[in-house]
């Protein structure tokens, strides 16, 4: 019993780290239709800011956390304004294969010896580790951080996209783009700040994932993107709860199969889980069904 | 007219077939580049396939690679257990390897094909990951298949000869699909499906139709793949490989048999041209040139590089055909 709240509390360490990343997966796809499979190479950059700010220039952790975040956010308006502004009005096909382009040329580039390299780097420790034991449950002080980060900006997302102006500019240009342009919003500046939220919230991701999991390297980002838009999937995608829900149903089913059946099957649960529901309900655990238009 | 058509047509892939066998003889393309030449050709087979999938059917697949790797996994296990030299064994284990990945195409296509687009896309995504798992543990059930260390020993059968005559077989038979009854209700899923279901086509039975041929096609491409490098390992078959096919056929345009052809074979010389002509101390930057350059080239031509059109003469329209094919895109 203990084993498995023990196995339960990493899943969703690991979940959380995956909610942060699905979350820019979600919010772009529900304003511009699109898989920006770069977004996972946007984490990877955040989890090498944070390296850099609290290796090289030793920055207190939460001054490192946000210019990891704002250096993700601003890459990722940079990403959105060369690479998928253009492609706006072009079938939608295009942007995906630019989408990938983008992912493979910041994979490549960054793993150039003069940027980042393509080798692996343990990542500085901000502060000690310190285990509590709760009743034979171990929670280090980074779970808790990990936790506690990534509720924080889930909150504030939530209650950025519901009460502010913004927010709601976002929420209806993701229903209608084209009656929101007729109420008077400006796509192009709801679409930048989507990118610039989405991407920092991944950057966020990237640096936890490296306090938690030490060690980075310029493909790391493949695998977490893949599984945090499927978990986006999951939830319904477009939907900013549900890719929280996703993302933690992924971590814990990831890390469950891993504890209790085998580790080198942890992946194939986890998207099998992701081919059963979308036969069940294609639009996800939280999603609307849609109607069908002639 | 058409026996005209027909005939030239014919002229031309000896024509071609001849050109390049006298270049091999003399010498001026050395076993290096043959091999390239071969996998291009594969390259080709597996894009057109896919073609048939996304491009005429309209349904987005991002798992391509699993049915390529099923086709080279099955026709390699079968070739490395008879232990034979023998050329036929090679026509056999595409075969196998076709029909292995159709019943499997057939198996996954009848539940997941009833998702629309980019859920249809995640889920062969999803597919291709857990096929790309079975292969890396596929030594715990079959050792001979080698898992994560790779499968070996595998006869080296595969020529130039047997590439080209499986490649225009292919091309012959996606064209005269294409402009049947069968590549007409095809077309008409693509264009809209809820309107050709309303006009009386069996959408589901179409649909299975076009995945499960386009995914025989990359299973025999697997196969010729399998006893070319003699080497298979299932990184080879992995989410990338899929996207490879994917950027084929759309920077060729969707449904465009001749543009899928000039960029897979582009497509192949490109990165490995890259690695000719670049200096040794820039060598790592060949895959950072190459996702530039297809950025760019969205951007120019976010239709393709031929925009969905036909070279006219390679491939002659029936005269019952007057509305064009390919003009609309697939996604809306």
């Amino acid at each position: 019993m203990t084993y498995f709240l023990q196995q339960l509390i990493n899943g969703l360490q690991l979940g959380f780290v995956y909610a942060l990343i699905a979350l820019g997966y979600t919010m772009v796809y529900g304003i511009v239709r699109l898989i920006n499979f770069a977004h996972g190479d946007v984490f990877m950059i955040g989890a090498y800011f944070g390296f850099y700010l609290l290796g090289r220039f030793k920055l207190p952790f939460p001054l490192a956390m946000v210019g990891a975040m704002l250096g993700c956010a601003i890459l990722g308006i940079t990403i959105e304004k060369l690479a998928y502004k253009p492609l706006r009005n072009a079938p939608r096909i295009a942007a995906l294969i630019t989408a990938m382009g983008m992912s493979l040329f910041l994979e490549y580039f960054t793993s150039l010896k003069f940027v980042f390299g393509p080798n692996y780097l343990a990542y500085p420790r901000p502060f000690p580790i310190v285990n509590f034991n709760l009743g034979g449950v171990t929670l280090s002080n980074i779970q808790i951080i990990v936790f506690g980060v990534a509720i924080f900006l889930m909150v504030v997302l939530q209650i950025f996209v519901a009460k502010t102006k913004t927010g709601m500019a976002m929420r209806a240009v993701s229903f209608d783009k084209q009656t929101a342009q007729l109420m008077g919003i400006d796509i192009s500046r709801i679409i930048s700040i989507t990118f610039g939220i989405g991407s920092g919230l991944a950057g966020a991701g990237g640096v936890l994932y490296g306090i938690a999991y030490p060690q980075i390297n310029p493909f790391m980002g493949v695998m977490p993107g893949l599984k945090a838009f499927v978990a986006a999937v999951l939830g319904g995608i477009g939907i900013i709860p549900g890719a929280m829900l996703g993302a933690i149903i992924m971590g814990v089913v990831e890390v469950m199969t891993a504890a209790f059946v085998s580790s080198t099957l942890r992946d194939a649960v986890a998207f099998g889980i992701l081919i059963i529901v979308l036969l069940i309900k294609p639009t996800g655990i939280l999603g609307k069904p849609a109607a069908e238009k002639v | 007219m058409k026996r005209l058509a027909t005939l030239r047509s014919i002229v031309i892939v000896v024509a071609v077939y001849v050109v390049l066998q006298v270049l091999i003889s003399l010498g001026l393309i050395n076993p290096y580049w043959q091999q390239i030449l071969s996998f291009a050709g594969i390259m080709a087979i597996s894009a057109l396939g896919l073609n048939l999938i996304y491009g005429f059917t309209g349904q987005f697949s991002l798992g391509h690679a699993a049915f390529y790797g099923i086709g080279a996994y099955a026709a390699a296990y079968l070739s490395k257990s008879i232990q034979s030299t023998n050329p036929l064994i090679l026509l056999l284990g595409i075969i196998c390897g076709g029909i292995l990945a159709g019943v499997v195409a057939f198996l996954i296509g009848l539940p997941i094909l009833r998702l629309r687009s980019d859920y249809l896309g995640i889920a062969t995504l999803g597919f291709g990951i857990i096929m790309k798992i079975v292969f890396d543990n596929a030594d715990a059930i079959i050792p001979s298949l080698g898992g994560s260390r790779g499968m070996t020993g595998i006869p080296r059968l595969t020529s130039f000869a047997w590439v080209f005559a499986v490649f225009v077989l292919g091309i012959i038979i996606l064209r005269n699909l294409v402009f049947s009854s069968i590549g007409r209700a095809l077309v008409s899923i693509r264009e809209d499906e809820v309107a050709s279901e309303a006009v009386g086509v069996n959408t589901t039975k179409y649909k299975t139709i076009g995945f499960v041929i386009g995914c025989i096609y990359a299973g025999v491409a697997g196969g010729l793949y399998a006893h070319l490098y003699s080497f298979l390992h299932p990184s080879n078959f992995d989410f990338l490989k899929s996207i490879d096919v994917l950027l084929i056929i759309v920077l060729g345009g969707l449904g465009s048999i001749s543009g899928t052809i000039i960029i897979a074979f582009a497509w192949t010389f490109l990165l490995e041209g890259l690695r000719v002509i670049l200096p040794e101390a820039i060598l790592d930057w060949r895959l950072v040139i190459y996702p530039l350059l297809l950025i760019i080239v969205m951007l120019i031509r976010p239709k393709g590089i031929f925009g969905g059109r036909e070279i006219k003469f390679l491939f002659p329209k029936p005269e019952s055909f007057k509305t064009p094919i390919n003009r609309s895109e697939t996604s809306k």
